[in-house]
């Protein structure tokens, strides 16, 4: 089976101890996280964790099954890269010196579209928003002039393609599930 | 965290002011607790002295907290109701880890109450402190830390039903001891419903008449039968599934008392020591139909020769077996009581006779070469498939079988028969030797109506040799029929099979059995010569009481048949020349 890069998308309650149990379950396939996100999300009380690893279909569908059988974990959903918008977050604190030597800095910032956040007589801090590859782009640019004096970049975050995110529907199903069989 | 599940609180009940300890005490009573195994220590000693002079719950002093943990599913296997062990913290809890695991993979639903240190000394490396909860984690279908006397009403609660319904597993509570002092307002709780948690799946209509079809069609059908019949209670809808459209049955290990052994349909075991004809079928058949089963490795062998000519129909409750190691052709996931029904509805009246009629070769094959030899040897030394076979007919195959880990447990398995439901208690997917004599003793209290014998060998009844002072205290009746060829026999065989004969710390230097069992007070007779098999059996079964009956068998009998590890299951060694 192929590799490629799988998103999974887990919801759970926000309990201590769950993320442990959450990446515990590729430790035991020895699957490595490339990226790993973790807050809170739409929903009240719901923490959303954005997991990115490499491996094949069969593996990322066994370990979110898994991950979904965690009793506190609500859902567990894998993408591939097509069936997500995803993001990332990268901050560079670039060198004051070089960056005015080289005037090619400034242009290969505007052309990635990143901000700056901070500028004094030492350093600049931007911020580049983007697809992991083009913040991979922008750091090999930026390296190529010895300019980078820090580098940091987020986990990815992501939203379906679809409309609804699934546990929505999950939610209320297992509600109104409840009542049901509470009526009776 | 509780404030997404469901509580219910008894009608018109009013808070009681106790403490934490009370409250885990008046919480157990409320789940319907009758029995405890456990081992007091420090950091539980609150819970104990709740415990002091209480008439409902009938606590059993085990002599190790690896035991409690096994006795709690001895008791639970027998029962079906929830084991319940009470240990301390720090090494008493970690006793009790080979337990938790044993009790996750073979499904079997214990709560483990375990004392944690105070929570303000969390984190301090107090004196018995340890992570439990980050150790149980992975070995648990719950693991939780109790460090507000306010919450234990409630995690009991949370406890036993995660525990017990779905796919039923171990739950730890890590019972801080701040928690088992402090004052809360206690009220009798219930808890039905936790959002992230879906026991038992729904029902789905398509994979049920695809189901149907599929067996309707088959011209040559064969069953797995395995332990989830009798987790999700559907022995009796299993058996009018099967005879409706007339299927033949094998059965895992720990699926063995599913159907009585003198079932038509009942081929017998599946795997690697099972029988000849089951395996061999099930790499014949043109519809495999497996229900509450995992498909262990110990059951298909090499995956990629596992019934490749079959379509595979899966029942099982729990989603995340599905397509786990064998890829399948229909799943129906579900409660199989249910799915059964709905199943069996569908399906016409069957006869496989023809097909059936295919079996009988196989099974006199193995009886020849074989069974016979083993139940009616020439050789000197008696072979344990005698002392089995000999004590299941004394018992007129109504008692409850306990094994060890290793030969006794798969000969047992092979020899033994069953007439009833829930008659097996072994370690299946752990194989932890130790297992049976704390088992066995959980069984006696489960089921105080039936006899229980427990099969074990020389190396795994020293494992937990420790209990027969629980066994002497309780007066548990566990007969005990000790196979004891002085090696380990079982890794002994592989040794013999594939290293060459090198026994490598195999052969085991023994001390005397009965003197052992006198000291505890424990009956017993040690048995040399095949003569005096059936009277020292029939002076075991009529004392009351526990009794070691030590049957001397041949020193490196092996248990035959034999998939070796990695091999199709179907080619299996009858005879080793």
């Amino acid at each position: 089976m192929e590799n490629k890069s799988y998103t999974l998308i887990v919801h759970s309650e926000n309990f201590a101890g769950l993320l442990n149990q959450v990446t515990a379950v590729f430790t035991r396939f020895q699957i490595n996280i490339d990226s790993l996100n973790v807050s809170a999300s739409s929903i009240p009380g719901l923490h959303k964790y954005t997991i990115t690893a490499c491996t094949d279909e069969e593996s990322i569908e066994k370990i979110a099954r898994l991950i979904e059988k965690k009793v506190d974990v609500i859902s567990a959903h894998y993408f591939t890269d097509d069936q997500i918008f995803s993001y990332e977050v990268a901050l560079f604190k670039l060198s004051m010196s070089e960056a005015h030597i080289e005037p090619k800095v400034l242009r290969i910032i505007s052309q990635y579209g990143a901000n700056i956040v901070e500028v004094n007589n030492v350093f600049v801090v931007i911020v580049k928003t983007g697809t992991s590859e083009e913040i991979t782009a922008l750091h090999e640019e930026l390296q190529k002039y010895h300019v980078v004096l820090q580098f940091v970049r987020s986990g990815r975050v992501a939203v379906t393609t679809s409309y609804y995110e699934k546990v929505n529907e999950f939610l209320e199903k297992r509600e109104s599930d409840y009542r049901l069989t509470h009526k009776s | 965290m509780k404030s997404k599940d469901k509580i219910q609180y008894e009608k018109d009940a009013k808070p009681l002011r106790i403490t934490g300890a009370e409250a885990l005490i008046r919480s157990l009573e409320y789940q319907g607790v009758k029995t405890i195994f456990g081992y007091p220590g420090g950091a539980i000693m609150p819970v104990y002295d709740a415990l002091y002079g209480n008439k409902t719950l009938n606590h059993i002093l085990v002599r190790h907290e690896q035991a409690a943990a096994h006795a709690a599913e001895g008791f639970a296997r027998a029962s079906g109701e929830v084991g319940v062990c009470l240990v301390t913290s720090g090494p008493g809890a970690t006793n009790t880890v080979t337990g938790i695991a044993d009790a996750m993979i073979d499904s079997t639903p214990i709560v483990v109450i375990a004392g944690q240190v105070a929570a303000s000394t969390l984190g301090m490396d107090a004196f018995q402190e340890v992570d439990l909860v980050g150790i149980t984690q992975p070995i648990t279908k719950w693991s939780y830390q109790i460090r507000s006397a306010t919450d234990v009403a409630w995690a009991v609660a949370r406890a036993f039903y995660i525990a017990g319904s779905g796919r039923p597993g171990p739950v730890v509570l890590d019972f801080a001891k701040n928690a088992q002092l402090d004052m809360t307002d206690y009220l009798p709780t219930k808890v039905d419903f936790v959002r992230g948690y879906v026991p038992e799946p729904e029902m789905d209509d398509d994979a049920i008449s695809e189901a149907a079809q599929l067996i309707n069609n088959s011209k040559h059908p064969f069953v797995l039968a395995g332990h989830g019949i009798e987790l999700g209670n559907a022995v009796e809808e299993f058996k009018t599934f099967i005879h409706k459209a007339d299927l033949p049955t094998g059965a895992t290990l720990l699926g063995l008392s599913v159907l009585p052994s003198d079932d038509p349909l009942n081929m017998g075991m599946l795997g690697m020591h099972g029988k000849l004809v089951t395996n061999v079928k099930t790499n014949e058949c043109d519809v495999l139909i497996a229900v509450g089963m995992r498909f262990d490795d110990r059951v298909t062998g090499k995956l990629s020769a596992y019934a490749p000519q079959a379509k595979i129909v899966h029942f099982d409750i729990d989603p995340a077996e599905i397509n786990k190691s064998i890829h399948v052709d229909v799943a129906v996931v579900g409660d199989c009581r249910k799915t059964l029904a709905a199943v069996t509805a569908l399906l016409s009246q069957g006869d496989h006779s023809e097909w059936k009629k295919s079996f009988e070769p196989y099974i006199k094959k193995e009886n020849d070469k074989v069974v016979h030899p083993e139940l009616h040897p020439s050789k000197e030394f008696m072979t344990m498939g005698e002392v089995i076979n000999a004590v299941s007919e004394a018992t007129s195959h109504k008692a409850i079988l306990v094994t060890d880990v290793g030969q006794n447990q798969m000969l047992a398995a092979r020899y033994f028969k069953y007439s009833s439901p829930r008659s097996i208690l072994t370690s299946g997917g752990a194989g932890t030797m130790g297992y049976g004599l704390p088992a066995a003793i959980g069984a006696t209290f489960a089921c105080p109506d039936r006899t229980v014998c427990l099969f074990v060998g020389d190396g795994g009844l020293q494992m937990n040799l420790q209990e027969f002072g629980t066994i002497m205290e309780q007066r548990a009746p566990v007969k005990i029929i000790l196979l004891n060829n002085n090696f380990l026999g079982n890794v002994r065989q592989w040794q013999a099979m594939f290293f060459n004969h090198h026994y490598s710390f195999t052969p085991m230097m023994n001390p005397e059995y009965p003197a052992i069992a006198s000291a505890y007070g424990i009956a017993s007779r040690r048995v040399m010569k095949r003569e005096e098999l059936a009277e020292a059996i029939d002076e075991m079964l009529c004392t009351d009481g526990p009794f070691l009956l030590e049957a001397c068998v041949e020193q490196e009998g092996n248990v035959l048949p034999m998939t070796p590890p990695g091999s199709p299951i179907d080619q299996m060694i009858l005879e080793i020349k």
